[in-house]
């Protein structure tokens, strides 16, 4: 009874900062007169009504979700990947580490001019730049996770005869799990922050492509609608890799 | 006594170096199918290189070791080795890391193995809930799941408090006794050498300085005949800093 009203309060206490937050925005927003260029939340909660009535905005959310989860895809497997080779193996790591490193270091934003030149401003463009935002984190946490195994366990695991794949299975990949979720979850938080940048430069559909237009028609509103989605669906994706966390790593509790 | 197996060690001329350094001086021993010996030591005496060449993870220099006339060269199933560390692998439960012991899973013998060491109540339990001494029982029933015909023990107790210690060595005598194996214990703790082996070998500067027969019945209970060989045996590793001269000033004081 005690640990149940224990964790009832720490979810109460987590809340209050952004509750507190909403009801600042009302006060402020209803009683600050009309110069502010900022919407009432109850002009938020009408507008987003309202486009789901039409289906809008579900649609809007469909497309945007489907570049970003495509996009991570493409690039966590890349990521994954290529962290696997580079920590197995010595000469993989020799030949390709440095250059991918030096990748690294360049702004996702920064190769839009390039990416446009490139593929145009269809699909393939954000699901990309989604893929090259996303692809680093999951790379580097792999390949640290791989380089980071104990080296008594696979010492162990030679003595104990057991076959190469054997030590990949039970050894290597386990260990290494916990850093590449690591990886998933910063690559979550950066597919969204791509997606928008991405989906701002030019698009018809999207919930970037929804900011641009209500900012062109000065519709607050709808342009501040579209950043809560986006805090939504940030925090969605960050409780489904704390999820996929305490699942796979059920032995560290 | 009856013995299921006959695993004898026979090891002509070994010598091994590192570099420049050399760690193993013509080293001669032969150990019977059955027997329990220990050597003990000066921390880097080369007795930790001596065991890791008779598990076949190291190669000689010069030299062989040879188990029921065939030579060693890599790492043989019916040689187990127990570390000072469990080295359990912490996502695999007790049962699951039992079995990594065993070429085929087999749930009778990894139960059968939990009960021998005492744990049969902790199959499900992670690494991570046990106690230290609890831990190196796994790895005992690990170690000795697949029924080897020699077991090599790298200090294994050094980490245990000294009762968790006592009742380890206890467990390890009698399943020494039950299973029959060929047993070689590396150790710094002369009272346990004394109270599990039939034959102590004193090592020094990478060479076998002298073998003292303990012959004394078991189990091996305290008392003056046991000491008699503790000290006998402390004396021969002591040697160098009782004729010491400075060192015996220190004595003084």
């Amino acid at each position: 009874m005690k640990i149940i009203n224990k964790h009832l309060w720490k979810n109460i206490f987590s809340w209050m900062l952004p509750i507190g937050l909403i009801i600042i925005w009302y006060l402020v927003t209803s009683f600050g007169g009309t110069k502010l260029r900022f919407p009432t939340p109850q002009a938020v909660v009408v507008r987003g009504i309202g486009m789901l009535k039409t289906g809008e905005l579900q649609s809007y959310i469909l497309v945007s979700t489907q570049r970003a989860l495509l996009g991570f895809l493409l690039g966590g497997v890349i990521g994954f990947l290529l962290g696997l080779i580079t920590g197995l193996s010595v000469k993989a790591n020799i030949l390709l580490n440095t250059t991918i490193q030096m990748f690294r270091n360049i702004p996702v934003l920064a190769i839009i001019p390039l990416a446009i030149a490139w593929f145009g401003v269809g699909e393939r463009l954000k699901i990309y730049l989604v893929a090259f935002g996303t692809f680093f984190p999951i790379y580097a946490n792999t390949f640290h996770g791989i380089q980071s195994v104990d080296k008594d366990l696979l010492e162990m695991g030679k003595v104990y005869g057991l076959s190469k794949g054997s030590i990949f299975r039970r050894i290597i990949f386990p260990s290494a799990l916990s850093s590449v979720l690591v990886g998933v979850r910063l690559s979550l938080g950066i597919m969204w922050l791509v997606l928008i940048a991405a989906e701002t430069v030019a698009t018809d559909a999207g919930i970037g492509y929804m900011a641009m237009t209500a900012r062109g028609l000065f519709q607050m509103d709808k342009v501040v609608l579209s950043i809560v989605l986006y805090a939504i669906l940030g925090k969605i994706s960050d409780v489904i890799a704390v999820g996929l966390e305490s699942t796979f790593l059920r032995w560290r509790k | 006594m009856e013995r299921k197996h006959s695993f004898e060690i026979k090891i002509d001329d070994l010598e091994k170096s590192f570099d420049q350094l050399q760690v193993l001086k013509r080293i001669n021993l032969s150990i019977a199918a059955g027997e329990f010996v220990a050597i003990v030591g000066h921390s880097g005496c080369g007795k930790s290189t001596l065991l890791r060449l008779i598990a076949g993870l190291d190669k000689p220099t010069s030299g062989k070791v040879s188990i029921n006339g065939e030579n060693i060269n890599t790492v043989n199933e019916s040689i187990r080795y127990l570390f000072q560390e469990p080295r359990l692998l912490p996502w695999e439960t007790v049962e699951n890391n039992i079995s990594l012991g065993m070429k085929k899973s087999d749930s009778g013998r990894i139960l059968d193995a939990l009960n021998s060491v005492g744990l049969s109540s902790k199959q499900k339990e992670w690494p991570k809930n046990l106690s230290g001494g609890q831990k190196q029982r796994v790895a005992l029933a690990r170690a000795l799941v697949s029924d080897p015909g020699v077991l090599l023990l790298d200090e294994p107790l050094g980490a245990l408090d000294a009762l968790t210690k006592i009742e380890m060595q206890r467990l390890i005598e009698s399943l020494w006794n039950k299973q029959g194996f060929t047993a070689i214990l590396v150790t710094h703790d002369v009272d346990e050498a004394v109270y599990l082996a039939d034959r102590v070998f004193v090592m020094e500067g990478g060479k076998i300085k002298d073998e003292i027969e303990i012959a004394l019945g078991r189990p091996r209970i305290s008392g003056s005949d046991k000491v008699y060989y503790t000290n006998l045996i402390l004396k021969q590793i002591l040697q160098k800093e009782f004729e010491d001269p400075v060192g015996e000033e220190n004595f003084v004081i």
